[in-house]
């Protein structure tokens, strides 16, 4: 298949790592920063330690990076003050240091060329010259269709600076894949029960609970740091913990009760749940009474919504299902109900969302010591600038009138914008990325293909050469965050705190921080009020200043924290609150989703189920890994090579696999992984369905130790249901076979 | 004084954050690690049960891997950790074939390693890297003779394992249930 | 299933001793097996009857040692440090034994073979008189000096089965009956090594009666073997199914047991009574089945384990 834009799997100019000549393959037994190491461990006394926020995900856990006397970092600690981390950093903060020792690192600039035979490869670059180029695009686009038409996708910090560079030129034509491909549906179900968010890091008072429900949250195996530590202190008090999830999760391992539901029927239950609550009379009748709206409309709904009837869709046996009610009623309002935080599933997520909210609100598990508390972020000031200009169409736009209730742009519908054939309102043009790696995070790959195809220009801002960067016309290598300043970190919690990031080294290579990137353009572009300092360093100095503290303060405690402002963590008994909703009432029956057209309250809906000799594809997370970010940093990889494809014992008597086998996937449309996946046979996994970890299954040959590991779970992922309230993506709806030889001879290297 | 470790079995998920805090801390090198996961699967579905346990050297008191030294280099020390002084080390693999738990490795550099409960940080009156970094807090160290220390504490009350009782080396490595 | 620990060497199974540590305990054991009878055979007084046993095959043992040892110093993972383990003496460790009882017997092995030089090739003339002088020494005390070879030669072929037996981590290995078994196996090699050499039909007859009874002990130590396995603890029981079944069981019971003993015991007999069979058959059967067992112990005993 001829396309414009080329993968380029194999850069021609080496991008660097010839300068190395260390095979990554070749160096197992070094130490860990690529030497040949006879010491021993370094003492803390000996190393200087400099504060910083991780950003392997996006929890932000403070800590400390320790840097020895030759001015090699050692290790990454957390931060004692931090109240997202309490001073313990999970696997992939501590493995944080393979980030920025990993020898395949973008190391320059890159530009695409074209050889005359028409192949395409990469050149270095300066990055006076990558910089000009970006520029001036951004100008041409600018001058002939508007800024609008320069789109972009963002994550993370360098997405944040990236989106204050693109504001400033006039676009919000963005989309942040961790809306419509994660957790978008929670906050506008949350945000029309009970008018708010549920935030990051989750307002969940896991530590105090007295029962934890658990619906397709895994915790433990999602390394949600701060979530972890709490589940592990409910332990200690003896909490309840009931999990609902089709696999045997390792949360569902510590639980008291784990209800093996059929998958997709979670609303059913969520529904039975709430009938039993009204119907024996064990719901929070003073909370219900004084913070709620709809009751009556919701009693009457659930009528029929009995467990018996539950128990038919979701096998599971309706005493089980009045048991766990009743448990988390005699605990109440001590009960989380876990709203998730990946919750794109079968396309109605935005309603079972609703049904999380709505239980916990029956159970008065709102603003209670051991449910959501109220979380308070210390708000931080933002530098001087002129206000950002306003763009003539944005994100919303495109959506053409549909998903009304969509709160950021959605990336399915950004790519579908930039595909001329689909006519959109607005055409889409060109492309900036920074922080997300598109290929491996979005679904229906034969969409991403055809817009990469239809764009004049795409330019990708990361610190690997991940899949993304293939498609890329110049690509910035940028320092990681042991490398760099960065915004500050304030971020909600039971307390205010802002957290301080800074570099512990130079950045490596020839690798520069997003925010001089961004300047550099900015100023190309003759933005400089929007980019009025040297080194961002000001610009953290100045808003400490206004917060009562200082740079200098700051790099010597690392986290700052503030006593509350907005009042309590908690409503005290019979407090008069207003809710943020158009009745000012939690929205039991939710006149938002009415007015648009949409049910008020959740209503059951069977979803597809798998074809004879398919499995539902289910996917998950693995605690020491993060998406597709981390397969290629050392220290995880040592962790976790590949992941594997869980398959039940009796499907594999069915199929004759052996543990240890390799297989081939092949989905409902005929899709076929890459690469061969190692079979996992467990009894963990339903029997109409496989597992697999997220994020493998590597492309792109430049990651060498990542390339070809295990399979990728979203090349699987070619179906997704729109959820028709915000546009998530709902993609636990592909089903896949097995093929247990190699489905193609001589495959052309085009697969990213 | 005889240090130990409790592992409480009800709170490991397994992440491995002690198995990369080791490697950081005590630079062990990549292909290589001190500790390691161990999940236990039992029964079928949906009657199922799981356990993680965080294996590492349990510095026996009754080491074999000690014993079959031939030049001496591993040996224990006060507090009854098992060390190996490295230029006594002559890298024949032995202890690596006496050890039941199979904890001990051949460093890159020819002598022979493991986990050594962060000695640098005990002699300081430190936890090993292990049990500070666990975003569980499952892991427990201290002294046994001292009934206020952490593990000493953990192993009160609760009912605890430690792996191969028959091999007969008398791990101070206990796991509670 | 276990997550971190890709240790090459440790996991899935323990495979750290490879064809190194097999070939030394195949020499050693022939070593000693070809100087404990040139000792015995020159202390019951048959020198000249059993010449090459006593004389010429004893060539061989320091050949077979020097290549053993360097197998075992190639196998070091900190070869500079290979002399620590002549400082100190561990009487706990069989490697320890084993280090210093190389220490001893290796010279003593040459310095024997080199007494009879004169012997073997009249016209040898040691051209320094220091030589000379101390040949004469050992040819006076011939006798005491055989008593300790025979005494040091026991040692070393039955510690390299002691040595594998101490280790109570490996199933496999930690059988008190593998001593005897090794030593007796080495034993039978070096008196196939001898007879192989041997172009006197007299002294190999005497060497075959001999070596026929070390087989029979040898395929009887092998059943009691077995049988303890049967009837011990669940991990034994796991590496007597490596043999009935597993991944051992051709190379065991073919080339170890059929080849390596029931064959050339069955020749040995045959040519006793009268049957024709080529000289050099029934020693390479043995020589080839006493590798072959070194090699199956070596790799089947690391596999088996208390754990997972």
């Amino acid at each position: 298949m001829k396309t414009r834009r080329q993968f380029i799997k194999i850069s021609a100019a080496g991008a660097g790592a010839v300068a190395l000549g260390l095979h990554t393959m070749k160096v197992n037994g070094l130490s860990l920063f690529g030497e040949e190491s006879t010491e021993e461990a370094a003492s803390n006394e000996d190393m200087t330690a400099t504060p910083t926020y991780c950003e392997v995900c996006f929890w932000k856990c403070a800590g400390w990076t320790y840097v020895d006397k030759k001015g090699r970092i050692r290790k990454i600690i957390g931060n004692k003050n931090d109240p997202n981390s309490n001073g313990r950093l999970c696997p992939r903060g501590t493995g944080g240091i393979g980030m920025y020792y990993d020898e395949d690192r973008l190391k320059t600039p890159l530009i695409r060329e074209t050889k005359k035979d028409g192949t395409q490869y990469f050149r270095q670059a300066s990055w006076d010259e990558a910089l000009n180029k970006v520029a001036a695009k951004m100008k041409e686009i600018k001058e002939k269709y508007g800024a609008e038409a320069f789109g972009y996708f963002n994550h993370g910090t360098p997405g944040g600076h990236l989106e204050h560079l693109m504001r400033a030129y006039g676009s919000a034509t963005n989309a942040e894949p961790a809306f419509a491909q994660c957790r978008g549906p929670r906050s506008v179900a949350y945000l029309a029960t009970y008018g708010a968010f549920i935030g990051s890091p989750e307002c969940t008072d896991i530590r105090d609970t007295r029962c934890l429900v658990l619906i397709g949250s895994h915790i433990g195996e999602n390394m949600h740091n701060q979530q972890v530590q709490e589940m592990s202190m409910a332990i200690d008090q003896k909490a309840t913990i009931i999990t609902v999830d089709p696999r045997f999760s390792t949360p569902a391992a510590k639980s008291k009760y784990w209800l093996p539901i059929k998958p997709a029927t979670d609303i059913a239950l969520l529904m039975a749940w709430i009938h039993v609550l009204i119907y024996e009379d064990i719901y929070n009748k003073d909370f219900v009474k004084k913070y709620t709206f709809g009751f009556d409309q919701l009693k009457s709904h659930v009528k029929n919504m009995t467990p018996e009837w539950a128990y038919g869709i979701t096998t599971i046996p309706p005493d089980l299902i009045r048991r766990t009610a009743r448990e988390m009623a005699g605990h109440a309002p001590a009960v989380v109900i876990h709203p998730g935080r990946h919750v794109v599933w079968y396309g109605d997520d935005t309603q079972r969302e609703r049904a999380l909210g709505i239980l916990g609100a029956l159970l008065g598990a709102w603003g209670k010591r051991g449910s959501l508390y109220i979380p308070e972020a210390k708000p931080v000031p933002k530098y001087p600038q002129p206000p950002y200009p306003k763009p003539k169409w944005d994100w919303k736009d495109l959506n053409n009138g549909k998903f009304p209730l969509a709160l950021m742009g959605i990336t399915t519908e950004i790519m579908r914008a930039s595909i001329p054939r689909y006519k959109p309102k607005h055409l889409v043009r060109a492309w900036l990325s920074a922080g997300t790696n598109l290929p491996l995070s979005m679904p229906d790959k034969p969409l991403l293909k055809e817009a990469l195809d239809s764009i004049e220009f795409f330019a990708v801002i990361d610190t690997m050469p991940m899949e993304v960067t293939g498609y890329a016309d110049v690509v910035f290598p940028e320092a990681t965050y042991l490398e760099r300043y960065d915004f500050l970190r304030a971020a909600q919690n039971r307390y205010p705190s802002v957290a301080l990031r800074m570099p512990a080294v130079k950045p490596k290579y020839k690798s520069k921080p997003a925010w001089w990137i961004v300047k550099q353009i900015g100023e190309r572009l003759g933005l400089h009020e929007y980019f009025n300092y040297n080194d961002y360093s000001e610009v953290l100095d100045w808003q400490l200043k206004q917060i009562g503290t200082s740079l200098e303060e700051m790099k010597k405690i690392g986290v700052k924290t503030f006593s509350r402002e907005t009042g309590p963590i908690y409503l005290s008994d019979n407090e008069d609150y207003q809710f943020n909703t158009n009745t000012g009432k939690i929205e039991l029956y939710s006149t938002e989703f009415e007015s648009n057209g949409f049910d008020p309250m959740p209503v059951y809906k069977a979803h597809p189920e798998p074809p004879r000799n398919f499995y539902r594809l289910i996917y998950g997370r693995a605690p020491m890994h993060t998406f597709s970010r981390t397969q290629n940093n050392h220290n995880l990889w040592d962790l976790m090579k590949q992941n594997t494809v869980w398959v039940h014992p009796t499907v594999a008597n069915l199929w004759n696999l052996k543990n240890g086998q390799k297989v081939w996937l092949k989905n409902q449309d005929g899709a076929v992984s890459d690469f061969a996946v190692e079979v996992r046979v467990t009894e963990r996994v339903r029997w109409d369905s496989v597992y697999m970890v997220h994020g493998f299954g590597h492309s792109d040959k430049k990651l060498t130790r990542a390339y070809g590991r295990g399979a990728s779970d979203e090349k699987m992922i070619t179906h997704y249901a729109m959820d028709p309230i915000m546009g998530g993506t709902g993609m636990r709806v592909n089903f896949v076979t097995f093929l247990k030889e190699k489905p193609y001879k001589n495959r052309k290297e085009d697969k990213a | 004084m005889r240090y130990a470790m409790a592992v409480d079995t009800k709170k490991c998920v397994g992440c491995a954050d002690c198995v990369v805090a080791c490697q950081t801390e005590n630079n062990v090198p990549h292909g290589f690690c001190r500790d390691w996961i161990v999940e236990n699967v039992k029964g079928t579905y949906p009657s199922l049960d799981m356990k993680f346990q965080s294996e590492r050297c349990n510095q026996c008191e009754n080491a074999p891997c000690v014993r079959c030294c031939p030049t001496g280099a591993s040996h224990i020390v006060e507090g009854g950790i098992v060390l190996v002084t490295h230029d006594d080390c002559i890298g024949c693999g032995a202890c690596v074939e006496a050890c039941p738990y199979d904890a001990r490795y051949i460093h890159p550099q020819g002598y022979v390693d493991k986990c050594t409960f962060c000695i640098q940080r005990v002699d300081k009156g430190q936890n090993p890297a292990c049990v500070d970094v666990c975003p569980t807090y499952c892991l427990h160290f201290g002294d046994l003779d001292d009934p206020n220390s952490d593990v000493s504490k953990a192993l009160k009350n609760r009912s605890w394992y430690v792996l191969a009782p028959e091999a007969g080396t008398e791990p101070q490595l206990y796991y509670l249930r | 299933m276990v997550s971190g620990k890709h240790i090459a060497e440790i996991y899935p199974v323990l495979h750290l001793w490879h064809w190194e540590i097999s070939l030394y305990l195949f020499l050693g054991g022939l070593a000693g097996g070809i100087l404990f009878f040139a000792a015995y055979f020159f202390i019951i007084g048959k020198e000249k009857e059993m010449s090459t046993t006593v004389k010429w095959a004893t060539f061989i043992a320091p050949l077979a040692l020097m290549i053993g040892l360097s197998s075992l110093l190639y196998d070091l993972h900190h070869k500079l440090y290979f002399w620590r383990l002549f400082t100190t003496v561990r009487f706990t460790s069989p490697m320890s034994w084993g280090a210093w009882t190389l220490l001893i017997i290796f010279p003593l092995s040459i310095i024997w073979v080199a007494s009879f030089m004169k012997d073997m090739f009249p016209n040898w003339n040691w051209k320094w008189k220091y030589l000379n002088q101390f040949e004469s020494f050992v040819i006076k005390y011939r006798l005491p000096f055989a008593w300790i070879l025979m005494f040091l030669s026991i040692i070393l072929a039955v510690y390299t089965g002691i040595l594998l037996s101490a280790f109570n981590a490996r199933p496999l290995w930690n059988v008190s009956i593998l001593g005897p078994l090794f030593l007796v196996s080495g034993f039978s090699t070096g008196l196939a090594t001898s007879m192989w050499l041997s172009k006197n039909d007299a002294e190999r007859r005497i060497l075959s009666r001999i070596d026929i009874f070390f087989i029979l002990t040898e395929l009887f130590l092998i059943i009691h073997l077995f049988m303890g396995f049967m009837a011990g603890t669940a991990v034994k029981l796991e590496a007597f199914r490596l043999f009935m079944g597993g991944s051992f069981t051709i190379s065991f019971w073919i080339f170890v047991v059929l080849l390596g003993l029931i064959f050339p015991v069955t020749l040995e007999i045959l040519e006793l009574n009268g049957y024709h069979v080529p000289k050099w058959v029934p020693p390479l059967l043995i020589l080839f089945g006493g590798l072959m067992f070194r090699f199956v112990m070596v790799d089947a005993g690391q596999i088996t384990r208390f754990l997972y």
